[in-house]
């Protein structure tokens, strides 16, 4: 692999991102404001909110990863720099995921970071944080791996867009299961369970096919 | 045909290349040979395959048959992309980047200045707007900038005159010269002449290889002339 390409084309992904802040904030802020109308819809109470954080938090998640995916590739299919991007002298593989890793430093970090708050904010203590946290900290790039993989499987083809949550929700459900127990069993206190280690197994297997998948998906838009 | 390259091997082979795309016969059993210093151009009507031709050599597109080498190497692997520079159509910039941020990646690459490249083509002054703000001619030199800086022998370039006017024209026709006198080759599409029959002064003794495409020339198969070196 060539190393000097995929850090090329990961700072051109920042500084589009950063050129672009509205767009990525977008993510982060239908994140926010998503969860702080739980409380509204739910009522105030404490325990209740307490209870439903993880699954709040963990939904909102999954939705605002969801959102930049639609033009992660397209735009780059539109005006033509998809070629130049595959003419860097990687593989196509290597192109993806260089993408999906932008993809997920512009749009899953934040979320990450954002997740402490909003969990405070509904109601959680500080020590139901880490195993949140940890789950997040996996499940955010298998988000972002997943979703990479089915933008680029619809890119080119008429109404991408509709059938792009179409694709992933299925593929994300069991990282919605897994994530949002795990984060539940921190809440009753008994520490890191099984569930942290599927979620990391899940990101091992994904880590190696979704960019394949995705690459194989960017040549034939090209093509 | 060996895996080496010999000296007087020609640097582009295609061997009886066959396209189909979306069903359509695109390309059939083209053939030809370009060496350093040479320049191809294809004419033909719309929809005749030229950037067909032109994107399946930068290993965009992939064929139904036949073969092409560079450089003595299989050509449409990853590995080929160094050895050429492709100019679609589109123009590739984004409108929220300046001229300079949109060229880095191809400067970061090839480790190849910016500055240079923008100057040859008079783009200096425009270097730090964003594309946006720029006409369409000022955005096909932008996205010719590319080319300058990927600093590929062969250049791949689907009707790079698009939009130019008279004065970017000939500085094209220069540039083109310049890469040629330095052995590069240069494959270009187009509708109108292109001023590359310029006298190059270092090619004086250069070989043609390039020929028309074999098998049926019919009214789907573009027309490829070639422009000698001298």
């Amino acid at each position: 692999m060539n190393l000097k390409a995929f850090l090329a084309l990961i700072r051109r992904e920042l500084r589009l991102a950063l050129r672009h802040s509205a767009d990525t904030l977008a993510a982060l802020l239908f994140f926010i404001l998503c969860g702080s109308l739980f409380p509204l819809a739910l009522g105030p109470s404490p325990s209740l909110l307490h209870r439903m954080a993880p699954g709040i938090i963990w939904v909102c998640a999954l939705l605002a990863s969801l959102l930049p995916l639609d033009r992660l590739f397209s735009a780059e299919l539109e005006d033509g720099a998809l070629d130049h991007l595959l003419l860097a002298g990687l593989s196509p593989g290597f192109v993806a995921l260089a993408k999906i890793l932008s993809h997920w430093l512009t749009t899953g970090l934040p979320l990450l970071l954002a997740a402490a708050p909003l969990s405070l904010m509904l109601g959680g203590s500080p020590h139901d944080l880490p195993s949140l946290i940890l789950g997040l900290a996996l499940g955010t790039p298998l988000l972002s791996l997943l979703g990479g993989m089915a933008a680029a499987l619809v890119l080119g083809a008429r109404r991408g867009g509709v059938l792009l949550p179409l694709l992933v929700l299925p593929l994300a459900t069991p990282v919605l299961i897994f994530g949002a127990a795990a984060a539940d069993t921190g809440l009753s206190g008994r520490g890191f369970g099984p569930e942290i280690d599927f979620l990391g197994a899940f990101l091992a297997l994904a880590l190696v096919f979704c960019p394949l998948a995705a690459g194989s998906g960017l040549k034939a838009a090209c093509s | 045909m060996s895996g080496f390259s010999s000296p007087s091997a020609p640097f582009l082979h295609v061997n009886d290349i066959t396209v189909i795309r979306g069903g359509r016969l695109v390309l059939k059993n083209v053939s030809f040979f370009l060496d350093h210093g040479e320049a191809l151009l294809l004419t033909g009507p719309n929809g005749a395959g030229k950037s067909t031709l032109l994107r399946v050599l930068a290993g965009l597109c992939p064929i139904q048959a036949g073969s092409f080498t560079l450089g003595g190497l299989r050509g449409g692997i990853p590995e080929q992309a160094q050895d050429i520079a492709y100019l679609g159509h589109l123009d590739a910039l984004k409108p929220g980047l300046t001229l300079h941020e949109n060229l880095a990646l191809e400067a970061r690459i090839a480790g190849s200045k910016c500055d240079k490249a923008l100057e040859t083509l008079d783009l200096v002054e425009l270097a730090d707007l964003p594309t946006r703000l720029l006409s369409a001619g000022q955005k096909r030199r932008g996205a010719f900038a590319r080319i300058l800086l990927r600093q590929a022998p062969l250049w791949l370039l689907d009707e790079p005159s698009l939009g130019l006017d008279t004065r970017a024209i000939e500085t094209l026709g220069r540039v083109m010269a310049a890469h040629r006198a330095n052995g590069g080759m240069i494959i270009a599409t187009t509708h109108i002449p292109l001023p590359c029959r310029e006298p190059v002064p270092l090619f004086s003794d250069s070989r043609r290889h390039s020929r028309e495409p074999e098998g049926i020339p019919g009214p789907d198969t573009p027309r490829t002339s070639s422009c000698p070196a001298s």
